[in-house]
């Protein structure tokens, strides 16, 4: 596979979405992103969606226009996501489901929808960015984290599903980074649940991009439905 | 509103790119009674997604039209609008006219 590959990431307006997307156009790849805001990378190697990614009339729309102008998709980041810290009993129905259309359904869209591009040129890596928190089932995260399992529960069958078209689907236990997602997690909770992790540290950018670049390797072809949790957990 | 014939040519487009894919007797034959689907179909499970990706996106590029041949209608119907061409051509037809051409 010779091509410039083409990746596409959901959520590249800021965080991790926006260093994955800067960190792949750097690396020469065509990079597509979305974000319900306006873009703010800059490359010649990228183009925005302004879209909203539970939005399946302009996720469709996204998926056609990549289709149109590169013919190919190689690459899916799943990265999307919000976070609501809260006590069961204190959250509200609506803000439970939009995080699972926001952490779940709309991967799942993703999935659905790059897949079928993919399933042509028989090569293609999806990941789906979960959590820790999906396997720690720290208090204060009830819905969320029960997003996140969803999440991996879907790779791992999907990845069946697909396995003879050349496409790997895995996903990344996330460990707490620096990004406005956790501003508002009080410190006492995030120090809870660094006190979980083998390696008591947050994150860097560099932690998640190094297991990107593994799973979309060509040499990964062998590598699907399994979910790699950053921290050691 | 796409007249029978635009719409089976559309399809016939899409199972000949699928034939290139196909070995010998596996090929499927371009005829309206040709069975997609279920019983009797040269095609195993993969071969049907590829054929319906194939069908959506070629009537997306030839026609403007945008059909999503995996919405809940498709699969709750009693006999699947795959089960032949005839019976897919006529499910297209009946999203074309309810969507229209631009949308
Ligand atoms: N940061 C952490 O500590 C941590 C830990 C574990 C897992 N994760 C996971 O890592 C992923 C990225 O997190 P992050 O920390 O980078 O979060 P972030 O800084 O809050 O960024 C989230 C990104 O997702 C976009 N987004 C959210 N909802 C969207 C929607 N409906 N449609 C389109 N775009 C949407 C946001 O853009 P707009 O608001 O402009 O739409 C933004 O670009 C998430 O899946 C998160 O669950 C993060």
């Amino acid at each position: 596979m010779s091509k410039t590959k083409v990746i596409l990431i959901t959520g590249t307006s800021r965080g991790i979405g926006k260093y994955l997307a800067e960190y792949y156009c750097g690396k020469n790849f065509l990079a597509a992103g979305c974000s319900r805001s306006a873009n703010t990378v800059s490359s010649a190697n990228y183009i925005h969606f302004t879209a909203d990614v539970t939005d399946e009339v302009s996720v469709k729309k996204m998926f056609s226009e990549i289709r149109k102008s590169y013919g190919r998709l190689d690459i899916l980041i799943n990265n999307a996501g919000i976070a609501s810290m809260n006590h069961a009993l204190l959250t509200p129905l609506k803000t439970a489901e939009n995080i699972i259309r926001t952490n779940f359904t709309a991967p799942f869209l993703f999935c659905r929808e790059a897949a079928k591009i993919m399933l042509k040129n028989k090569f293609g890596r999806i990941i789906n960015l979960s959590s820790v928190a999906a396997d720690i089932n720290l208090e204060g995260e009830a819905v969320y984290a029960a997003s996140k399992s969803a999440l991996v529960s879907f790779t791992k069958t999907f990845s069946k599903e697909i396995s003879g078209y050349g496409i790997t689907v895995n996903s990344i236990g996330l460990t707490p980074v620096k990004t406005g997602l956790v501003r508002n997690v009080p410190d006492e909770k995030m120090n809870e649940l660094l006190g979980r992790l083998s390696i008591k540290r947050f994150a860097d950018f560099s932690d998640i991009s190094n297991v990107t670049d593994f799973l979309i390797s060509e040499g990964s072809g062998f590598i699907t439905g399994q979910n790699i949790n950053l921290g050691g957990i | 509103m796409l007249s029978e014939e635009e719409i089976i040519k559309t399809i016939y487009g899409a199972m000949e790119e699928i034939n290139d894919q196909l070995s010998g007797e596996n090929k499927l034959v371009l005829s309206h009674e040709t069975v997609l689907y279920g019983l009797n179909s040269r095609l195993d499970s993969l071969g049907l997604v590829n054929l319906i990706v194939e069908v959506e996106q070629r009537f997306q590029d030839e026609h403007g039209l945008e059909i999503d041949l995996t919405d809940e209608k498709a699969l709750s119907q009693k006999s699947s609008p795959f089960r032949t061409v005839k019976t897919l051509s006529g499910y297209i037809s009946s999203l074309s006219d309810n969507t229209g051409k631009s949308a």
